[in-house]
């Protein structure tokens, strides 16, 4: 018992609380950038450009089949052998923009199909041209439909970033590592609470989750 | 990257067996649990739903490395220890198992309800009529989602380099750190997951086409 009051002290616990920010602050970042991304890799495999789509078509499916650590270590090691000097915080939202784009590609590519080609022939046949279409019209509908999709994705996105321990990003794992290679005896207790910090931060995205899905299940 | 990979064969085809074995380990033992927790889910008992549920929230909801290292590092403080790839194993299979449990209770929810009432007024027992009629019905709808939890369980198995589990990850890290040539030895073990995941990827979009 004495094991858990010492390893919950003040100063484990303001340490570890420094950690969840950097995991949210990393998963933000990443969950912007990469539902930007995403979001144009899509579009282009959905439209078929010459040439673009298929080639768009053949690097997304790589690196959705690739695991995540692997491209973690592609960004940790190798972007400084291209010149770019990087501290883990970069490689690691490089790391998950790079894969969560083209997981969300995948998703929005199937949220543009599921909606109905009547909508495309209506706006087509009321004057608007393919781009305005596309934007005004096919868009608008496919996100909405898309957001269960997409925000269970980013559940996953949050509980990713931990694999960022392994290039010494300073997250919640590691400050966890770090406060229980001081006395082993804080083991148990430091897994105790971060799985309880890691199953609040995501249970309440997988509600809101779960939340929109039966709203919007209603308004289709 | 060619010589790199014919000096260093062995290893790279010993950490992708552990992957195969690995992954192939968990899928069995996660769809049987994941099954099991699907059927508990759909169950009229309150209380039984309630533990399926709250077994599924909770692995969805921690990240996979913190369950593998709670199989590494908290249970042999009370357990004999195991060795990583045990444990590694186990993380993946309780923490896929809760996903198969979602997939595979959107499918049973997806059997019509006349299917359970009809057996029950031909004098099924449940467990009757959910073994013969409704689980090999929901089974066959699941069959593409299922395919996709079995490629992020192969990605995921990746995780097993934490833990020191012999994996194709595992042994990538080692060669890397050996022979410092860091990109083209990621770049084949790249390869390697291609050759697992890709094919598997493509099967399943054929397949959701067709059952479509």
């Amino acid at each position: 018992m004495q094991n858990w009051i010492n390893a919950y002290s003040a100063t484990n616990l303001r340490f570890l609380l420094q950690g969840l920010w950097v995991t949210i602050e990393v998963s933000v970042i990443s969950i912007l950038l990469s539902f930007i991304i995403g979001l144009i890799l899509g579009t282009i495999r959905y439209v078929r450009i010459k040439y673009l789509s298929k080639i768009v078509g053949v690097i997304v499916d790589v690196i959705r089949n690739l695991p995540l650590l692997l491209i973690i270590f592609f960004t940790y090691f190798g972007l400084p052998a291209m010149g770019i000097r990087v501290n883990p915080m970069i490689a690691a939202i490089t790391a998950m923009v790079v894969f969560e784009a083209a997981m969300l590609a995948e998703i929005v590519r199937a949220g543009i199909a599921a909606v109905p080609k009547g909508q495309m022939e209506g706006a087509r046949s009321n004057g608007m041209t393919y781009t305005q279409a596309l934007f005004h019209i096919i868009l608008p509908q496919a996100l909405t439909m898309m957001i269960p999709a997409l925000l269970s994705q980013f559940v996953s996105l949050v509980k990713d970033t931990s694999l960022a321990t392994i290039i010494v990003l300073p997250e919640l794992l590691y400050h966890a590592q770090i406060i229980y290679s001081q006395d082993p005896n804080y083991i148990i207790p430091m897994y105790a609470i971060i799985a309880v910090m890691y199953f609040i931060l995501c249970f309440c995205l997988s509600r809101l989750a779960k939340y929109l899905q039966t709203r919007l299940a209603n308004v289709f | 990257m060619w010589q790199l990979f014919t000096q260093n064969w062995q290893d790279f085809l010993t950490g992708f067996w552990h992957t195969i074995l690995s992954s192939i380990i968990a899928l069995v033992f996660s769809f049987i649990l994941g099954s099991g927790f699907a059927i508990l889910e759909t169950n009229p008992n309150k209380f039984w739903r309630g533990v399926a549920k709250v077994y599924v929230e909770i692995f969805r909801n921690i990240p996979l490395l913190v369950v593998t290292m709670f199989f590494y590092l908290v249970l042999p403080k009370v357990l004999p220890a195991m060795n990583g790839f045990t444990a590694g194993t186990i993380g993946l299979t309780l923490y896929t198992s809760a996903f198969i449990a979602e997939t595979v209770r959107s499918g049973l929810q997806s059997v019509g309800t006349g299917q359970m009432e009809g057996c029950l007024a031909n004098g099924l027992s449940y467990w009757q009529a959910m073994k013969n009629v409704i689980l090999p019905q929901a089974l066959k709808i699941t069959i593409p989602p299922l395919g996709n939890q079995f490629i992020n369980l192969i990605k995921n198995s990746s995780v097993l380099a934490f833990v020191a589990g012999m994996d194709l990850m595992y042994q990538g890290d080692v060669i890397a750190s050996n022979t410092f040539q860091t990109i083209p030895t990621y770049i084949i073990v790249g390869i390697f997951y291609l050759i697992l995941t890709l094919p598997l990827s493509y099967y399943m979009q054929y397949l959701e086409k067709k059952l479509a």
